[in-house]
């Protein structure tokens, strides 16, 4: 084959010297973190016993019938701010996905400060935005629910988007050629058209708005959380294992139901 | 004193006093860049009731035409009116919309809403009328709209597919709803950009017939393109020829000849 005379193409050619610098460079970065921050191995060693200690004391969870009803009275409310959260957000994620949306919005060109600020509630985490909440309008459930609003409109804003600039042009172009408007288009071309994909979204949402309400009680706003911070703070371990192990339950049939459902639409 | 509704009259009002021509371009030009222009001086006139084929190689402006009509492309050069009313940068709005609202336009692809019922699909032709948020659906739509809709589709032979989701038909099924979608509003102007192109010969036969009949029965001014040569002199009274983005014959069907339609084809 050689002898044809076609010279072989470099074993790395298309891997620029800026690429190999770039990659040793990002090595460099990540090794010099690891010395400062990760765990050594004599740190690991002598953290299992305070572990195994730690899991002693919280076995057996409690299960005194009381306490049971107390923790399951928050897992209801921890559930209801999720799904009022994530309704909310989701609602209000639609309108301002399609202003933000480039090529879709009725904004033009301002599109992009609409999408500005969908990145802003985004790249802010919840636990921040639960905590300005918790500032604003006071300890409990209705400060935990106006931060999964915030939160699934950053989430959900940025991928009903994303799902609105992708759909099938051709039917817009085509009701557009009969004179219907942008909002007409939206109804009736491009919100059927990602229908599937705005569900899932709405599903991932809901499962991560769970997560995170089972959090944003440790700052105080509403749920199960509260409950967790409590028991770790009176060192009520065996409380807390419990705890633990309904948040573990509520999320996992959480993640159980939105994945039938998400295969039931596909 | 009712000035202020001039550019909100119904369409049948504006219609009353369109004066013939329906469609005049005069040295319409089209250029996506300095190097792109596809439409270079083209002289175009279309009385109510004619059926245009128009034809031409790839490339030739056919659908660029088309799309500037009804001001889906805005035109870079010339005079452009339809329905009388001026389409182009310098028509309002509300001047475009009311042009397109007389207007059915059938794309080659069919371009209808996939995951919907054939009777919304259809129904979605009425958007753009008052209280258009209704056509999103056909459950939600008036009950003249859907009684609209049902003659629509039973015009076009496909009243018992109502209920059917849009992708669920054939090709040939899908292009007939597109056409009853573009005749629901009962529009003055049926615009049709290569309908048969998708389709097999039968299909696309059927869909050339279907479109002469209806044009032919409710008075509907037809302008199509094709490339295939029966298709354009079998349907039509006139054939305008595209080359290089200028006209480059526009004579009634009887005087078109073979060499006419190789020639428009060549080079």
């Amino acid at each position: 084959m050689a002898e044809r005379g076609f010279p072989q193409p470099g074993r790395f050619e298309g891997f620029s010297a800026l690429n190999f610098a770039l990659l040793v460079a990002l090595g460099a970065v990540i090794l010099a973190s690891m010395g400062k921050v990760a765990p050594s191995p004599q740190q690991l060693a002598e953290g299992v016993p305070g572990m195994a200690s730690l899991v002693g004391r919280m076995l057996p969870p409690n299960t005194e019938p009381a306490f049971l009803a107390r923790i399951g009275m928050r897992i209801l409310e921890t559930f209801q701010i999720a799904l009022v959260g994530a309704a909310i957000g989701i609602v209000l994620s639609l309108p301002i996905a399609w202003c933000a949306a480039r090529g879709v919005s009725p904004f033009g060109r301002g599109s992009f400060l609409v999408k500005a600020f969908v990145s802003f509630l985004r790249t802010v985490p919840d636990l921040v935005w639960a905590l300005l909440f918790v500032a604003s309008i006071g300890l409990g459930a209705v400060a935990g629910t106006m931060t999964i609003v915030v939160d699934t409109i950053g989430f959900c804003g940025r991928f009903f988007a994303e799902a609105m600039e992708d759909a099938e042009k051709e039917p817009q172009e085509a009701l557009s050629a009969i004179g219907a408007g942008k909002g007409s288009i939206l109804v009736g071309a491009i919100l059927p058209d990602i229908m599937p994909s705005l569900i899932n979204s709405s599903l991932f949402a809901l499962e991560k708005a769970v997560r995170s309400s089972v959090v944003l009680g440790l700052v105080g706003a509403g749920g199960i959380g509260q409950e967790l911070k409590v028991a770790f703070d009176l060192f009520q371990y065996r409380n807390a294992s419990m705890i633990i192990l309904a948040i573990f339950l509520i999320v996992l049939v959480m993640e159980i139901c939105t994945d039938k459902l998400r295969a039931r639409i596909q | 004193m009712l000035d202020h509704l001039t550019d909100i009259r119904p369409a049948e009002a504006t219609a009353r006093d369109v004066p013939e021509p329906l469609i005049e371009a005069r040295g319409l030009c089209k250029a996506y860049s300095r190097r792109a222009v596809v439409l270079d001086g083209v002289d175009l006139r279309i009385e109510a009731g004619e059926r245009v084929a128009l034809i031409g190689s790839n490339g030739s402006g056919k659908s660029t035409l088309l799309k500037c009509l009804i001001g889906l492309h805005p035109i870079t050069g010339g005079e452009l009116t339809c329905f009388g009313e001026p389409v182009g940068p310098q028509a309002s709005r509300a001047q475009r919309l009311r042009t397109r609202r007389q207007t059915g336009f059938v794309f080659q692809k069919h371009c209808l809403v996939r995951r919907r019922s054939v009777l919304s699909n259809v129904i979605h032709g009425l958007f753009g009328e008052a209280g258009s948020w209704r056509a999103f659906c056909h459950s939600l739509a008036p009950e003249d709209w859907r009684g609209r809709a049902m003659e629509a589709l039973d015009a076009v032979n496909l009243a018992d597919k109502a209920m059917l989701r849009a992708d669920t038909l054939s090709g040939g099924q899908q292009q007939r709803v597109a056409v009853a979608r573009a005749l629901v509003r009962r529009p003055r102007l049926l615009i049709a950009d290569e309908p048969a192109a998708s389709l097999d010969p039968v299909s696309g036969r059927n869909v050339m017939e279907l479109f002469s009949t209806l044009c032919r029965e409710h008075d509907i001014t037809l302008l199509y393109t094709s490339h295939d040569m029966a298709h354009a002199t079998a349907y039509a009274d006139r054939v305008v020829a595209l080359k290089g983005g200028r006209v480059h014959f526009d004579r009634p069907v009887a005087k078109v000849s073979r060499a006419n339609l190789h020639d428009v084809f060549d080079g």
